[in-house]
């Protein structure tokens, strides 16, 4: 991480120039989410200024739902942070194994498509997903997948896959094999081999790639809201939408609170992983 | 296949080499197939299938009404109706304006935001980037809900409320401005994939080309513009593919904040417009088939520019063979 190009950090006033432009571009992403830290915390705010003490008044949501009228009519927020919970889980795990499978495969095998699927893979990797839906829309209806938890979770992991697949890849592209050649001619076959010996090497490029997976499952909108209307299983992102929907004069408070309980593990995670984040991102190009 | 085949053949004149062929191509392919099978069922479920579907609905009068058995095949009728739309000019030109600008500031912002953590030292550097990377890792309705309240309408509004003492007039935002608000919206978020690439696109730089134009004499503007900037042009031609294309398909933050809006298709854009048709009707009849042909357009375009990315940037020199194989 070293920065070893610090051109002109020098001379007085004008060393000063870059932080000052950064920190004016920068603002309005600081301001956001400075609102959004605090202002669950006050009665209300104007602009940037808190009105009335502090209070925890908008968290009531958590533990008194009944008496927030804005939540009267909709599902209370425990169960739909299980799902969130479960839908984030799941699609990790989908990933993790699928594409560990496949980038051992792809790393390691000489096989007849290898190529072919590899420059597919590359392809799907900068391929807009989203302009699949209506037909993936089709194919849950297919599959009797439809309005289901488990239908969306496929989806996204499948969504998620080309890039999982093209990092793990990666990874073990960087295990050295002697060991792996050691317990082959040892006479272990491929497949134990891959398990007991190579996976417990690729196990930080694992929980880089398990908690982008996660957090992208976690955050998800779109999938949940198309292919679960009748919101049994509903998630966090769909609760807030519809509080978000319902025009202009919503309690923000509440609303602000609620979003802050949806973003909290996102922020918690990106805190202590930072760095698992900037490489698993600057690796592999998704956005 | 053509290798069973092969061993068929030669059934006649050896019995036992049938056998062999076949057991040799199991040898060499199962544990292969066991590793991919799984990705290869999820691509062809979720990314083959449905291309192939979407091109096939968009010739198909497929909708709610019809439900999925008694759609009929009906040409390009689709096509025809989308050209015909009174409705299309607008958005072809609402989704040009969108994309060109929210392009330019993602890559203008992000090549910014890129050298100046980098000229910065590197600790404020590494904040500043997390900061950016914010957006990005937010779930998109919470961001939406952020952006919302700054725009909100009079009294309210952090912007209303924060531009008021430097003369600005207070205005609801999404409706008045929803252009500038959707640019800003994606932009933020968008701005930092530029960001990444181009930070370590420079890291990679050698020290020694700044070094030796510091002794030439080179103040900052003249090493950036002279040596910086012309190394980057592949990064930058990437993401300006890149972004081009995602720019082109999404949709989810104009959906959450005007969406689409104000009036009838203020800001609706080409990929809004097939969401609306197929999936999220304002009149309740889904007309799948419809969507499916606007759908379609984009996933030609979505198909012709990666694989221009992939022929651009070389990615066939990604995909050699293993160097190391043991059977």
């Amino acid at each position: 991480m070293a920065v070893s190009i610090e051109v002109q950090r020098s001379r007085g006033w004008q060393g000063l120039i870059p932080y000052a432009i950064i920190l004016l571009a920068t603002l309005p992403i600081i301001i956001l989410y400075g609102w959004l830290l605090y202002s669950s915390f006050f009665e209300r705010v104007e602009g940037l200024r808190p009105v009335g003490p502090f209070t925890l008044d908008n968290w009531r949501f958590l533990w008194a739902p009944e008496r927030v009228q804005q939540l009267q009519n909709k599902s209370p927020i425990i169960p739909l942070t299980i799902n969130t919970f479960v839908f984030a889980g799941s699609v990790a795990g989908v990933v993790l194994l699928v594409s560990s499978m496949a980038g051992y495969a792809l790393s390691r095998l000489k096989f007849k498509g290898r190529r072919m699927f590899l420059g597919g893979v590359l392809l799907l990797h900068s391929f807009p997903t989203v302009v699949l839906l209506i037909a993936t829309f089709v194919v849950l209806r297919w599959l009797g997948l439809y309005d289901q938890l488990l239908g969306v979770i496929l989806v996204k992991a499948a969504f998620e896959l080309p890039f999982g697949v093209w990092i793990m890849k990666g990874f073990f592209d960087t295990v050295p094999w002697d060991l792996e050649m050691a317990a082959l001619v040892d006479g272990a076959n491929r497949i134990v081999t891959w398990w007991r010996i190579v996976m417990p090497l690729v196990k930080p490029g694992m929980l880089a790639l398990g908690l982008l997976s996660f957090v992208q499952g976690w955050n998800e909108f779109l999938l949940p809201f198309i292919f679960m209307p009748s919101g049994n299983q509903a998630t966090l992102s769909m609760m807030v939408r519809s509080l978000l929907g319902e025009g202009r004069f919503v309690d923000y408070g509440t609303l602000t609170a609620i979003g802050l309980f949806y973003v909290m593990p996102v922020l918690a995670l990106f805190l202590f992983a930072q760095e698992y984040f900037l490489r698993i991102y600057s690796g592999g190009v998704k956005g | 296949m053509a290798v069973v085949e092969r061993g068929a053949l030669a059934v006649e004149a050896l019995p036992a080499a049938k056998e062999s062929a076949l057991k040799n191509w199991w040898r060499a392919n199962a544990t292969a197939l066991f590793f991919m099978a799984p990705v290869v069922v999820m691509v062809a479920a979720f990314f083959l299938a449905p291309v192939l579907i979407t091109l096939g609905m968009s010739l198909t009068d497929m909708a709610t009404s019809t439900g999925l058995s008694r759609w009929q095949w009906i040409g390009l009728d689709n096509y025809e109706r989308i050209i015909r739309s009174r409705f299309s000019l607008t958005i072809l030109g609402n989704t040009l304006l969108f994309v060109a600008a929210t392009l330019a500031f993602n890559v203008l912002v992000g090549l910014g935001v890129a050298l100046l953590t980098i000229h910065v030292d590197s600790k404020t550097g590494t904040v500043f980037r997390a900061l950016w990377l914010l957006p990005r890792i937010s779930p998109s309705v919470v961001y939406a809900l952020m952006w919302s309240w700054a725009a909100a309408a009079p009294p309210f509004g952090i912007i209303n409320q924060l531009g008021e003492p430097f003369g600005v007039e207070p205005r609801f935002w999404l409706a008045t401005d929803p252009w500038l608000i959707l640019i800003l919206v994606n932009g933020f978020v968008g701005a930092s994939l530029g960001m990444l690439v181009f930070t370590s696109a420079i890291k990679s730089i050698p020290e020694d080309l700044f070094r030796a134009a510091r002794v030439d004499g080179a103040n900052a503007w003249q090493i950036v513009r002279r040596i910086t900037l012309p190394l980057l042009k592949w990064p930058i031609l990437f993401v300006l593919t890149y972004q081009t294309m995602s720019l082109f398909a999404s949709y989810e933050y104009i959906f959450l904040t005007t969406n689409g809006g104000p009036g009838l298709y203020g800001t609706e854009t080409w990929s809004l417009w097939a969401f609306h048709t197929a999936l999220n009707s304002y009149y309740g009849n889904l007309e799948f088939g419809l969507g499916a042909a606007m759908a379609a357009v984009l996933v030609v375009m979505g198909l012709a520019i990666s694989g221009l990315l992939l022929r651009l940037f070389r990615f066939g020199d990604l995909v050699g063979d293993p160097r190391v194989e043991i059977t």
